[in-house]
């Protein structure tokens, strides 16, 4: 119960007033949590700070850091894994996802059943996915040696996807595919669904073929909701950490080691808590430039 | 004597056409892209070197030019 005293005082306050009070904890929080975070990790990076020996005095070396991670092979190796896996999920998961949701947008027997399958491995969480999957690698018991030994007719412990150099690359392409394809398809099939039918009419009267109202209609007015999945896919990939984690580690040697995996190394393995400071500033601001095209492809979108 | 009645429309310049929301967002855009190819690609360690700053520049254009006028 509110004392008459405090009521009282409350009636007295403005609208503007009032709105700062219930605000003003969120923004604090915010400030908190989000904000400070931030400029303390930007301030380290420009330190020599190690939290292994949080009591060594901080020495200031400028931008040293920045320069020894922009000129670092080993770093720029990690950058080039990072891309090989974002450009290959993205690619397959939007041309499976595009795919998907066309033939789910014809509206056959058993559709929404046949969606809900589809969309079930997104609902799992990447911790799950990524034990599930080093299973179902196992050399010796994983079904996914079997199904491919079946196919092509070699030994299903003849090969292994997440201990060989050339295959691990590949194994998180297709654990992360499988994963977020059905995510793709909802973006994609949203698109479809968006596009008028008094259009295909207007392109069957003019006798237009299937193939060319997918050419001049399906596509061109798709297309804005596919950018934008593969923008947010291509983000999200970027940051990837916990399902390459559990299925590799980064492993074998360096060839799964993704950019969040180097990351965490030189921040928790070595103890280079300045250095890696940088390194998140640098990998934050490219993940903060690809978000305003994203938010800009959103508008768009939104503005259809 | 000639009474030219026909209002005059000032044309605007190059500076005002260019000068707006669209083309600069689009260069911002352009400048961030180019810098996380630079940050990925396997050709260059040179370029890599300068993707932080060219991200960063196009980054901060996008927040500026996000404020212009439309």
């Amino acid at each position: 119960m509110v004392r008459p005293g405090v009521a009282r005082r409350i009636r007295g306050l403005s609208d503007r007033a009032l709105a700062w009070l219930f605000i003003t904890p969120t923004i604090v929080l915010l400030l908190a949590i989000n904000i400070f975070p931030l400029l303390w990790t930007i301030y380290l990076s420009f330190t020599n700070y190690r939290a292994n020996r949080a009591n060594v005095p901080m020495i200031w070396l400028g931008a040293d850091w920045y320069q020894s991670i922009l000129t670092d092979p080993d770093i720029w190796a990690a950058m080039q894994v990072t891309a090989h896996f974002v450009i290959w999920t993205v690619v397959i998961e939007t041309v499976l996802g595009f795919g998907l949701a066309y033939l789910i947008d014809k509206k056959f027997r058993g559709h929404g059943m046949w969606t809900t399958i589809i969309l079930l491995p997104m609902m799992l969480s990447p911790a799950v996915v990524g034990n599930f999957w080093t299973f179902l690698y196992q050399p010796q018991i994983g079904l996914f040696n079997y199904v491919v030994a079946f196919f092509t007719g070699r030994p299903a412990s003849s090969f292994q996807m997440l201990g060989d150099v050339t295959l691990s690359p590949w194994a998180i392409v297709i654990v992360d595919a499988w994963m977020w394809t059905p995510y793709v398809m909802l973006i994609c099939l949203a698109g479809l669904r968006s596009i008028p039918d008094y259009i295909y009419e207007a392109a069957e009267v003019d006798r237009a073929s299937k193939w060319r109202q997918f050419w001049s209609i399906t596509l061109p007015m798709a297309l804005p909701f596919i950018m934008l999945a593969v923008l947010f896919r291509g983000i999200e990939n970027f940051k990837m950490f916990d399902m390459v984690n559990l299925l590799t580690g980064g492993g074998p040697g360096s060839t799964t080691e993704v950019a969040s995996i180097t990351l965490k190394r030189a921040a928790f393995e070595s103890w280079r808590t300045g250095y890696s400071s940088a390194f998140a500033i640098i990998l934050f601001v490219t993940v903060f430039g690809l978000a305003n095209i994203y938010v800009k492809a959103l508008n768009k979108v939104k503005s259809r | 004597m000639s009474n030219d009645a026909t209002p005059s429309i000032a044309r605007p310049g190059l500076a005002d056409r260019l000068l707006r929301r669209g083309p600069l967002e689009a260069t911002a855009t352009m400048i961030i892209a180019a810098g996380v190819v630079m940050l990925m690609q396997p050709f260059s360690l040179t370029l890599y070197s300068w993707s932080f700053a060219t991200t960063l520049f196009g980054t901060v254009m996008f927040t500026i030019v996000s404020k212009v006028r439309e």
